[in-house]
């Protein structure tokens, strides 16, 4: 802690001089102290963690090798080739596939739809709307995902309002075809909000002479829309994207308490795969499985950070 | 990634009333009146179905398991009761689950605070050898989902004899890259000339962080105060592999097993447990929600 004690600096460190460069030393010190607690935590929940998933996934640790972690047997590419033979783990894939591809576009849309209602088509209680449409974001998602299961009962509130306008709704979560529309709408349902406040940003960027030129061009308010909005809006788009996907492909938390993942495996996502299998005591299997989930989520991220930055 | 985070944020300072009135905004506001009325319309029923789980799940915690179970659903409780409650704070010990969320969340934002502005301090506002690493590192943590690293960690833990401890349940959770984020981006706002001019009245680097950036940084603390608590206090995959004793249990984590188990079809007492785990972060949310908002727009992350 040498470095707590008052120095007195010199009046203006020249570069090169050893007055400054004591003094570039000195800072480069305080910089590392200050980093120190992050650089360990990552070291040790993050580094560490990394690296012997990776080392597990080709091994048949089980949870009762945990007492000599190095007398595993190394299996190799085998507990990979396994995996993908696995009618249950190729299931899962589906499953978060489809939780991904058509809960995200969805959330966007509908976050979209209401950031430009309440950023263009009303002039009051601006707030009020923005505040209840962020609700369920803060939420527990086993709270709520509590209260949807029942909500989504065959005969529950949700089917009773389909019922009174004459429509009979399916038995959500008992139904493998309808298991994973219940669980996307939960999903929509609780991140519109995250979604709607990030566009509700981007379209205070939207230039407004250039939306009025349009007007005064004659452009109606869909062309406007489209033509100017959308365009201007592409980052903002991006970044929501990427901040669903992350979460999307990690979902657990809904088929955990609302179905078990099932019926018939029809919500098992690639995260409760993992959390099943460690459950079982397969290690080995539970670290090959999220290895998998990890590339899926660093390939898109890349993927997405790519597009982001070339159109800076 | 911050480059592009940097103009949401500088918009999303700007009032929530857009653009200035022009001539031409005024036309089209006098002009498109019923248009206007129907977009409310629509806003309105939106948020009642929004907002209609929460009112149900409130409704439903007061009735009787009967009215539960009765066909049609009731709306307003026919019967109002407080069984459901007394169950969690009879046999169900939700005290103890209460005083883990909080003991978990108040220890999480502790160290979030201090730490992540010791490390954005260092990365907005001193220069030294692997700057760049270290930011490549908070890049990658971002992108490390938790179902990867928690199978090794949980073996590591239960090597230390961890399992079902505070410490456990805490310590990972200390550093999140969002933090570091969002301070490192709030200091670099700060201007140099300000700390340039306590170096040369001979301040330390600990000073200047303690005397000038720190009280500089209230409301982007108040911000990732309120961020951290709120992920801690939801915080579900860690808490349920780690929190084997039921003396551990956070609240979602006792809400989810009692929910799966064999008072699965309990209603009437998993609608009070709902109620328990969301009302404190929902009057947290309605009292502070600006502050929420704002770090959403900064940080991009709930």
């Amino acid at each position: 802690m040498t470095t707590a004690a008052p120095v007195a600096a010199p009046p203006a460190p020249r570069r090169g001089s050893p007055a400054g460069r004591s003094q570039r030393r000195r800072t480069a010190l305080v910089a590392y102290l200050f980093a120190l607690p992050f650089v360990a935590s990552f070291a040790v929940f993050m580094a560490f963690p990394l690296i012997s998933s990776l080392a597990m996934s080709f091994t048949d640790f089980r949870s009762t090798d945990i007492p000599s972690p190095f007398s595993v047997n190394v299996v190799g590419f085998d507990q990979f080739a396994a995996l993908f033979a696995d009618e249950q783990f190729r299931r899962s894939m589906l499953n978060t596939a489809y939780f991904v591809l058509v809960g995200i576009p969805l959330t966007m849309i509908v976050a979209l739809a209401l950031a430009v209602a309440l950023n263009n088509g009303i002039t009051r209680f601006r707030t009020a709307f923005r505040v209840g449409f962020y609700t369920p974001v803060v939420t527990s998602i086993v709270a709520v995902a509590v209260v949807w299961r029942f909500l989504l009962q065959p005969d529950g509130l949700i089917n009773t309002v389909l019922g009174s306008v004459g429509i009979t709704g399916p038995d959500w979560l008992g139904d493998p075809a309808w298991s994973m529309p219940s669980m996307i709408m939960l999903a929509v349902w609780r991140n519109t909000g995250t979604l709607m406040v990030i566009f509700l940003a981007g379209l205070q960027g939207v230039s407004a002479e250039v939306l009025e030129a349009a007007e005064v061009d004659g452009a109606g308010a869909w062309r406007r829309f489209l033509h100017v909005t959308l365009p201007m809006l592409r980052p903002t788009l991006l970044l929501g994207a990427i901040l669903l996907s992350v979460g999307f492909l990690q979902f657990f938390e809904e088929p955990f308490v609302m179905t078990k993942g099932g019926p018939l495996d029809s919500t098992l996502s690639i995260s409760y795969f993992t959390f099943n299998q460690f459950g079982f005591g397969n290690y080995g299997t539970a670290s090959a499985a999220s290895y998998v989930l990890f590339v899926a989520i660093a390939l898109l991220s890349m993927f997405q950070f790519r597009v982001l930055r070339s159109k800076d | 990634m911050t480059a592009q985070l940097a103009p949401v944020v500088a918009s999303a300072e700007v009032a929530p009333d857009p653009a200035p009135r022009s001539p031409v905004r005024r036309a089209r506001r006098s002009r498109g009146s019923a248009g206007r009325i129907l977009v409310y319309a629509i806003l309105l029923v939106t948020l009642v179905g929004t907002l209609i789980p929460f009112v149900w799940m409130f409704l439903g915690s007061v009735k009787t398991e009967q009215e539960l179970r009765q066909r049609p659903p009731t709306w307003w409780p026919q019967t109002f009761t407080w069984d459901n409650f007394a169950a969690w704070f009879g046999r169900l010990d939700i005290g103890t689950f209460f005083v883990n969320s909080i003991v978990v969340a108040v220890f999480t934002v502790l160290g979030t605070l201090l730490f992540c502005s010791m490390v954005g301090y260092a990365l907005a506002k001193l220069e030294f050898p692997g700057k760049r690493l270290l930011f490549g590192l908070v890049l990658v943590t971002l992108m490390v989902p938790g179902v990867v690293t928690f199978v090794p960690l949980f073996v590591v833990v239960s090597r230390l004899g961890l399992v079902s401890t505070y410490v456990a349940l805490i310590l990972p959770f200390l550093v999140g890259p969002l933090g570091v984020f969002l301070m490192r981006q709030f200091i670099g706002e700060i201007p140099d000339s300000l700390i340039e001019a306590a170096r040369i009245d001979g301040a330390s680097e600990i000073r200047i962080f303690l005397r000038i950036v720190l009280p500089l940084c209230g409301p982007a603390l108040a911000t990732l105060a309120i961020l951290t608590f709120l992920s801690s206090w939801n915080n579900f995959l860690w808490p349920l592999v780690v929190a084997q004793s039921e003396d551990m249990y956070t609240l979602p984590v006792a809400l989810s097993l009692y929910s799966v188990g064999q008072n699965a079809t309990n209603y009437g007492v998993l609608l009070a447990g709902s109620v328990l785990v969301i009302t404190p972060v929902l009057l947290l949310f309605l009292a502070l929600q600006k502050y929420f908002i704002r770090g959403i727009t900064t940080t991009g992350i709930k």
